[in-house]
């Protein structure tokens, strides 16, 4: 008997909504997505941690594919320095919560997803709660401490975590804790501590606010988190069936640079599974539910803490209002000047060379501290270094030679972004004997071009 | 019978060119063994930091022997723990990559 067709429900006749059809019909006529997937991806909830420059193009494209619920985390307000990359925040949006900012965006993006704010960073008293109530975590966060605990808090629930991360042209990204079984069963994929047991100290690890970042560079890396969770949710997240990237983890590497046939690099190095004795996901494991909730770990503590650079005396350091003060003065007031063509004092900018050609001060100098921590191999000496030899026979660094030519009783001011480097530049310059005992003055200026910004002018460039 | 030299290629990414010059590929001749033994990775680290090296803050690329945390070894594309750690013997013609873990988002 048949029915009169403008009768039926459409929405028991159709497993989507008409305007579903609409919306995601291009990637529904995909066999790689298909119904099922579709209807996969509906049902799924994905959980994106840190709404920067990885977080923001994996939303978008994890919001425009149709996933039911996204949760997103973090506990930043939207900069200015951030627009560059993290492309849902926007110059209106500026002081805002990130995570607010990226909501407002997604919304008018796709407003049947459902979004859930999380404004905090993550902490090892929430992240268990946290990720509990969704299928799959994406790591877009920019510190080894909370990549370690996103890590531990995954294996602990059972979750994969896609983790990606970019600096300066380069991107990484690792599929972690997939399929993800419990700690102890081999099959299971490894985590972040299989790959890295030991934190990094935090001296060599660099931020995308010192060392820089390119907006595509961290684009790609974060588009890459949302191609792998939509292929990992269309397969069936909990699905035994083997997935080729499910065989042996792989790390990817991109370089923005350019290879040997490409203007860019794509690279996938094989990886081995689970590490036999790694503190979460083996079977030794010694990182728990319970010691992660009982707050017996500290993450920060465990990748330790970059304290500020303590390496002068007080009266090796002078402060930004002093220096101001003793360059302003004209030079005829110079009174202990033997030699009339010298100089009071000699202004070094230790900060690299694009920072110099940022913003400087008049006739200071750039010295980068990378060319003073540069170590001249006897194989590849440069011309300008191999003139003078220090008593030890190492050739004297250019820097040196070029520092020895100012007047012996001229000060040496050292500035650098945030004094840090400076103190240091001032330690190098005094082992090389250009303090001539302590007759010349060598000092770092407190807070570098910080405080000179905050506290002298202004409208120098503040990058 | 190990030859006097193996000659190897090495690869830096992540950052750690930086400390070789800002370049990221090198062919490196080391010492053979005069014995039974080639050079495995310690040796090949250390040299590295002795006669590669070209930035005063060795921290940046080693701890206590061996690479700092915060570093993957790669023996032909393929991880240096199925290789057997610093132990593995280098071949002539080994491609060695040193992988810098990345944090920025
Ligand atoms: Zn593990």
């Amino acid at each position: 008997m048949a029915e009169d067709p403008t009768n039926i429900d459409t929405e028991q006749k159709w497993p989507l909504d008409p305007e579903e059809y609409k919306r995601y019909g291009r990637q529904l006529i995909m066999p790689e997505i298909g119904l099922q997937g579709q209807l996969n991806l509906k049902s799924s909830s994905v959980l994106i941690v840190g709404v920067g420059g990885l977080g923001c193009p994996a939303a978008a494209y994890l919001a425009g594919a149709g996933v039911g619920k996204i949760g997103l985390v973090d506990g930043d307000t939207v900069e200015k320095s951030n627009l560059h990359r993290q492309i849902l925040h926007s110059t209106a949006t500026v002081g805002m919560s990130k995570v607010e900012s990226a909501i407002k965006y997604l919304t008018s993006l796709n407003p049947t997803v459902k979004y859930v704010p999380h404004i905090a960073h993550v902490s090892t008293e929430t992240t268990l709660d946290l990720f509990t109530p969704y299928d799959l975590v994406l790591d877009c966060t920019d510190t080894p401490a909370s990549r370690y605990l996103i890590s531990d808090t995954c294996v602990l629930l059972g979750k994969p975590l896609i983790s990606a991360s970019a600096l300066r042209i380069d991107g990484q990204l690792m599929i972690l804790n997939y399929p993800p079984l419990p700690p102890g069963n081999s099959k299971g994929g490894p985590c972040y501590r299989c790959f890295f047991p030991k934190p990094p100290s935090p001296e060599s690890v660099t931020s995308c606010g010192e060392g820089g970042i390119l907006g595509p560079v961290v684009g790609v890396m974060g588009v890459l988190q949302a191609l792998e969770a939509i292929k990992l949710i269309c397969a069936g997240i909990n699905s035994e069936e083997p997935v080729e990237s499910r065989d042996r983890p792989i790390l990817h590497i991109f370089s923005g640079r350019p290879g040997a046939t490409s203007p860019f690099q794509f690279r996938a190095i094989p990886f081995r599974g689970r590490k036999s004795n790694c503190a979460v996901c083996s079977s030794f494991a010694t990182i728990t539910k319970e010691s992660l909730t009982s707050g017996s770990l500290d993450y920060q503590k465990f990748c330790g803490i970059l304290n500020p650079v303590t390496a002068l005396r007080a009266e090796e350091r002078v402060s930004v209002e002093d220096f101001a003060e003793s360059i302003s003065k004209p030079m005829t007031e110079v009174r202990s000047a033997k030699r009339t063509d010298s100089r009071k004092y000699t202004v070094v900018d230790v900060r690299e060379k694009v920072q110099f050609e940022l913003g400087n001060l008049p006739g200071s100098i750039n010295i980068p501290y990378s060319e003073l921590c540069h170590v001249t191999r006897s194989d590849n000496v440069s011309m300008s270094a191999q003139k003078e030899s220090s008593k030890d026979g190492q050739p004297t660094p250019a820097w040196v030679t070029t520092l020895s030519k100012t007047s012996p009783d001229a000060s040496i001011y050292v500035i650098c972004r945030l004094g840090n480097d400076s103190q240091l530049a001032v330690q190098k310059m005094k082992e090389y004997g250009l303090g001539k005992g302590s007759e010349r003055f060598i000092a770092d200026i407190k807070g570098g071009f910080s405080s000179w910004r905050e506290m002298v002018d202004p409208t120098f460039p503040d990058y | 019978m190990a030859s006097d030299t193996i000659s190897i290629t090495v690869e830096f990414t992540g950052g750690l060119e930086l400390l070789f010059g800002n370049k990221k590929k090198h062919t490196v001749s080391l010492p053979g063994a005069s014995k039974t033994k080639n050079p495995d990775i310690t040796f090949l680290v250390n040299h590295l930091c002795e006669n590669l090296m070209q930035d005063s803050r060795r921290e940046l690329f080693v701890l206590d022997g061996g690479v700092r945390p915060g570093i993957l070894v790669l023996i032909n594309d393929a991880d240096w723990e199925l290789e057997g750690e610093e132990k593995y013997e280098l071949q002539s013609g080994d491609h060695v990559l040193f992988v810098s873990t990345l944090h920025g988002g």
